[in-house]
């Protein structure tokens, strides 16, 4: 794939967002179409499986992560506008597929003797993966814009999430998308390394835990007098955003692509 | 509890007979005066390790580093502990190796029994802590007087430590001087009745108090950072100098290490002692720095005796993903900057070794037969801020996801799983629970009747109005937007 060219992606919308943020996947759509890329939704994709893992159900998460694979080999690109489930197919598929106590061998079996199902497994996990992208690498790394003709004028504060942030790394690329957005106004967020406390079951395995540190971030974001939450996971944001209008706080969340899938003519 | 009866030889770590995890959490997150001294302190120290570690631009060589000299002794565990024992007995000093924490109880205990004493001063140290050995030493009649400032805070405040550098991080300094107030005269010198809760005056009335107990007791019990295999010298790193008074005056010293502690030679020394006080208190340089290789006439202690404690570490070496966490080198900075243990608090872990390191590493020596230890690996977010700072790179949160998959889980909570991964396998299940559940959409109400987890959200957080029309169904209706 050459750089900075249009290219054939695969979106890859994720489970959460496909039931519950439609618009986000549609911003995704529009912008990346904005951009000259040609965008296809293999209709067979489902879940990448995070939950199950992370919750310690290995053997039911390479279900899915075998559906995955089978689901988005052959594209130039995977897009995700998730940066935890991008992180859980770029870093843990690997890890999952060559685990002999999972991937490898047969269910349930005491040898750990890789089968051919477990090998053909690996080998696909090892094509498909690398060209997984979240959608703020994809743009900055893939297509080589910061400037995506947005058009947002708010006051906004980015929270990246721990994923983002400790997982792939994304590092100053979804600032630099914002800091480029037309009549945007970017404010800092204070502690805005530390999470949120969603962490997937963790916020109904452990609430206290999880409320007590959504309400600190809240008390973060009311701080900085944004009117506009964003990040590049809806999952923390459904977290963050629902804490907010339990305590009526009066600021909207919005997904990094709504914002960047903004123009001129309807901002 | 844990070593007696079972098949392994698992470890037998102090169980504080605490409930699961997210009750001791919750009831410590509704203690406002400990979350505001949690918040502070740790904010503190984060900080403060944060810019000496900025200071040193290898720091990430060294961490790599760290790392791999642990994994190489680790690997050759075997060898180096034989190494040790032989520079320690050449040095003039005894080793005891002790499978379990009943064992190093009974040969510490049979130890300061002999020599006629019931009194010992204790050095700081994690691994006394993790098999209970002042209660052992309570019941042979023996006392220990902890003579490290916190350690002597929570032991006259008949409290438990909540942190490993700083075990009365739960305490002001308000709070310290009434148990000074209250409870130093049970022990020995009392406070003076003046006293203030300016930390000048409570170091003060402490080094008073402490003073005397070094000048006349005869037997210490130390612990050990590190265990200098070539020579056989043990390192102790601190802060106040009560562990030099310890290591030097009296005539018998006993330490207790886990065998984890050692390293090969002094050169690979050089690089934790960098590693440390920066991860720990976030200083370029921890006060003192203790060195002993045996014994020495006319020099310090004239009998020395190593402990060496096992108590469920080869079963955790033999652990793949989970080995990683004898790497630690007990400096606690993931402690310093996880989210949840700062407004969870140390207790809520129910043992010695709170944090993240202690969510991976307290199921590992103890195993997670107990509702307690099984909520353990739970105990976060995942959110890897633990990882980032770890001076030895254990991946915390990769141990953490490893043993959710051995815990043991609830029926329900399976079966909820299993059928959640069914309805993902194919995108036909999933589109038909997405249709479903936009029919049902004004049905749902904004709270949920508890418990369960769907009333766990809805307890504090509003659940997302679910779409009329998912986006695989936009999709199909308008070729992707195109109509």
């Amino acid at each position: 794939m050459r750089k900075g060219y249009p290219v054939r992606v695969a979106l890859f919308i994720t489970c959460v967002n496909d039931t519950l943020f439609p618009e986000t996947g549609k911003a995704v759509v529009t912008l990346l179409r904005r951009l000259g890329c040609e965008v296809e939704f293999p209709r067979e994709q489902t879940c990448c499986g995070q939950m199950h893992l992370n919750t310690g159900y290995p053997r039911e998460s390479l279900r899915l992560a075998r559906h995955f694979v089978d689901v988005f080999s052959g594209y130039d690109a995977v897009v995700t506008p998730s940066g935890s489930c991008a992180a859980m197919v770029r870093e843990q598929y690997p890890k999952l597929a060559h685990n002999p106590h999972f991937a490898a061998a047969p269910a349930g079996a005491r040898r750990l003797v890789p089968t051919r199902a477990g090998r053909e497994f690996a080998a696909a996990v090892d094509e498909v993966t690398p060209r997984v992208y979240d959608l703020s690498e994809f743009l900055i790394d893939v297509l080589e814009v910061e400037d995506v003709g947005a058009y947002f004028p708010h006051r906004v504060t980015y929270h990246p999430t721990c994923h983002s942030l400790r997982g792939l790394r994304l590092g100053d690329r979804p600032l630099r998308l914002l800091r480029a957005v037309r009549g945007l106004e970017l404010v800092d967020l204070p502690g805005a390394e530390e999470c949120c406390g969603f962490g997937g079951t963790f916020a109904v395995k452990n609430p206290a835990m999880s409320a007590a540190m959504g309400t600190d971030k809240v008390r973060n974001v009311l701080d900085t007098g944004a009117e506009v939450l964003c990040a590049a996971d809806n999952s923390c944001l459904m977290h963050i955003g629902g804490t907010l209008r339990r305590q009526r706080g009066g600021v909207r969340v919005m997904h990094l692509a709504e914002i960047l899938a903004r123009t001129e003519g309807r901002a | 509890m844990g070593g007696s009866g079972t098949s392994s030889a698992r470890g037998h770590v102090v169980d504080l007979g605490m409930p699961t995890f997210p009750r001791g959490a919750a009831r410590a997150a509704a203690d406002s005066q400990l979350r505001f001294n949690l918040r502070k302190a740790t904010h503190t120290i984060r900080g403060k390790r944060a810019n000496v570690v900025a200071e040193l631009p290898d720091w990430l060589e060294l961490r790599a580093a760290g790392k791999a000299i642990k994994d190489h002794t680790l690997r050759n565990l075997d060898r180096y502990l034989i190494q040790l024992e032989r520079a320690v007995t050449e040095a003039g000093g005894h080793v005891h190796w002790a499978a379990d924490a009943d064992e190093a109880n009974r040969i510490v205990t049979d130890l300061v029994k002999a020599t006629g004493e019931t009194s010992v001063v204790k050095v700081k140290s994690m691994a006394t802590q993790e098999i209970g050995l002042n209660e052992a030493l309570h019941e042979a009649g023996i006392t220990a007087y902890e003579t490290d400032l916190a350690e002597l805070i929570v032991q006259l405040g008949d409290d438990r430590p909540s942190h490993i550098l700083v075990p009365a991080i739960h305490r002001n300094r308000a709070e310290i001087r009434e148990i000074f107030l209250d409870h130093m005269g049970e022990w020995g010198r009392p406070a003076p009745e003046d006293l203030g809760d300016d930390p000048r005056a409570l170091a003060e009335a402490a080094r008073l108090h402490l003073r005397e107990r070094f000048l006349t007791t005869k037997v210490a019990i130390s612990g050990a950072n590190f265990m200098v295999a070539e020579t056989g010298t043990l390192v102790v790193l601190e802060s106040e100098g009560n562990g030099r008074m310890c290591l030097t005056l009296p005539e018998t010293l006993i330490s207790v290490v886990g065998i984890e502690k050692v390293v090969p030679t002094w050169r690979d020394l050089e690089v934790f002692l960098q590693l440390l006080p920066r991860s720990s208190t976030g200083e370029r340089m921890n006060p003192y720095t203790s060195t002993w290789t045996g014994v020495t006439p006319g020099d310090g202690p004239r009998e020395f005796h190593l402990v060496l404690l096992d108590n469920g570490r080869t079963d955790v070496l033999a652990d793949e993903v989970g080995r990683q966490a004898l790497r630690c080198i007990r400096c606690s900075a993931c402690l310093n900057v996880c989210p949840v243990y700062e407004r969870a608090g140390g207790h809520a872990y129910g043992s010695v070794y709170p944090g993240p390191i202690g969510a991976i590493l307290t199921p590992q020596l103890r195993g997670m037969d107990t509702p307690l230890d099984a909520s353990l690996p739970y105990a976060s977010s995942l959110c890897g801020a633990c990882y980032d700072v770890c001076p030895v790179a254990i991946d915390i949160p990769t141990v953490l996801v490893h043993l959710r998959a051995r815990a043991p889980h609830e029926p329900a909570e399976r079966a909820v799983m299993r059928a959640a991964s069914w309805l993902l396998g194919r995108a036909n299940r999933l589109g038909a629970v997405q249709r479903l559940a936009a029919r049902l959409r004004r049905l749902i109400p904004r709270r949920a009747p508890g418990p369960g987890p769907l009333a766990a959200w809805t307890d504090t957080r509003d659940i997302p109005p679910i779409p009329a029309e998912p986006f695989r169904d936009w999709w199909d209706r308008t070729e992707g937007g195109a109509r």
